[in-house]
């Protein structure tokens, strides 16, 4: 048997719970930022391959993506995502040791992106780099 | 004159009740008496962030462009600009010291068993807020070093399961640490935190001002609180103050380079000393154990180690029940000799 007072303290429990929601509803939404809907680029040129120097890397960004060129001594170039899979520190391009070198954890990958030494769990994401007319450019991903 | 104005105050607010009460306190006499000091000198080291804190708004400017400049010129340009942001750097150093050496004081004395759980409880939380002020403090120059300890420092909040994602953009504001991560930090460290700060500190005092100061049975003698207690007190306080003006002057905090989001991270990179035992540890994680990404390992240690030292005075009875006292100082000078060698480790390597 449901008595008066205790329907009257169910009641309000539900409008207080209720009232609750709708005070932190609000605050919870506004403080997530709003999804901003970019087109993410196809291609990103890079201005003549010969400018860039032999046995160094360079960030750009891409989209919204900072990816880490590499030119090897031999001339080959190399580009993948420059944001670190351990804990998002931006990688760099180390010519002693011809491997992306993380300066915060100090986690390592070959030039193909592979993980190979300390704390990432996975692989840098390989984009396509190619040189047209004498012009780097810079592709989607291919990992 | 002075008597006329005390008259007319005690008429009205009871001051003579107040003095009455500062009289009768005591503060109990015993080998661990120095240890109370501690308190004490982390409540002077909060006062000194307020005051210096308020005094650098008035120059700082938050946004991805102008917080650094604004650093820049209070550093270079303000006359004493310098000394104000090196004692909140200094000062800020020194409050974690000594909210962990407070903390350990009151370990070792047993001082968080019953009726003070909830004493120890606050600490806890306190040290935890202080511990977020000096992580969002850190960033608000927007320099490189500040930049990537953002950066990591947030991605461990993304790592966790389910709501990680959702709590990395409540954090930063966006997907990226940007001028929007700035502005967020901004308002925790000048608002939130010293809103909450000020109410927990308001709450662990009203503690220690109900239940008294631990000890206080067993100690054989005791001295006034008022003023004996309170002079060694505010001579302690001077002393640290001319400590941090020592350490500002000779040892000025560094400024750095302007962070660069498309600038990798630089050599040598390490957060402050009070985040380096938990740095070396996700460090030297392997990648993966039993398939789980080596950090989630890492923030399940830092999230379980922290909850049992936030419940120490309540597993601490199951301990004493079977006898075993000398285990509670086996686990607690070995933690601190766990985490000073990580934090010497994260230092050299």
């Amino acid at each position: 048997m449901i008595t008066r007072r205790k329907f009257l303290n169910a009641m309000l429990g539900v409008g207080t719970a209720g009232w609750l929601g709708s005070v932190v509803y609000p605050v919870l939404r506004y403080l997530l930022p709003p999804e901003t809907t970019e087109a993410e680029p196809d291609t990103l040129s890079l201005g003549p391959a010969e400018q860039f120097p032999r046995g160094a890397g360079k960030i750009f960004k891409f989209g919204k993506r900072p990816v880490l060129l590499i030119r090897t001594k031999d001339g080959a170039f190399h580009a993948l995502a420059a944001t670190c899979t351990h804990l998002d520190c931006l990688v760099q391009y180390r010519d002693d040791m011809d491997a992306v070198w993380c300066a915060c954890h100090g986690g390592k990958y070959d030039l193909a992106g592979r993980n190979i030494a300390g704390p990432p769990p996975k692989p840098l994401a390989q984009f396509a780099v190619k040189v047209v007319d004498g012009n780097l450019v810079l592709g989607g991903a291919l990992t | 004159m002075k008597d006329l104005v005390l008259s007319w105050l005690d008429e009205r607010y009871k001051l003579s009740s107040f003095l009455e009460w500062a009289r009768h306190k005591t503060v109990p006499v015993h080998r661990w008496t120095i240890f109370y000091y501690t308190g004490g000198v982390c409540l002077f080291l909060f006062l000194v962030q307020i005051a210096t804190g308020i005094l650098l708004l008035m120059y700082y400017r938050v946004g991805a462009e102008s917080s650094y400049e604004s650093v820049r010129f209070i550093t270079s340009q303000v006359e004493f600009g310098w000394l104000m942001r090196s004692v909140h750097s200094w000062a800020a150093n020194l409050l974690i010291f000594f909210v962990l050496a407070h903390m350990f004081s009151i370990f070792v004395m047993r001082s968080y068993r019953s009726p003070r759980e909830l004493s120890w409880v606050t600490g806890c939380f306190l040290l935890g807020l202080m511990m977020a002020f000096g992580f969002s403090g850190y960033l608000l120059p927007w320099n490189e070093l500040a930049y990537f300890a953002t950066k990591v420092g947030t991605d461990i909040v993304g790592q966790l399961p389910v709501a990680g994602g959702w709590l990395l953009k409540l954090v930063r504001g966006g997907e990226e640490v940007t001028g929007a991560t700035l502005s967020r930090f901004f308002g925790l460290h000048v608002a939130i935190l010293p809103a909450a700060a000020t109410c927990l500190i308001g709450v662990h005092l009203l503690f220690v001002q109900v239940q008294g100061m631990s000890h206080g049975e067993d100690a054989k003698a005791h001295m006034p609180f008022f003023p004996n207690f309170v002079l060694r007190d505010l001579a302690l306080w001077l002393v640290a103050l001319n400590v941090i003006c020592v350490l500002a002057v000779f040892f000025p905090w560094e400024l750095g380079l302007k962070a660069d989001a498309l600038k990798s991270a630089p050599a040598g990179i390490k957060p402050e000393w009070y985040f380096l035992s938990q740095y070396q540890l996700l460090k030297v994680m392997p990648a993966r154990i039993l398939l789980v990404p080596g950090e989630l390992w890492g923030i399940f240690l830092f999230g379980a180690a922290g909850g049992a030292v936030l419940l120490l005075p309540f597993w601490d009875s199951l301990i004493r029940a079977r006898g075993k006292e000398r285990w509670l100082d086996v686990l607690g000078w070995g933690a601190l000799a766990a985490t000073a060698a990580l934090t010497v480790w994260g230092h050299l390597s």
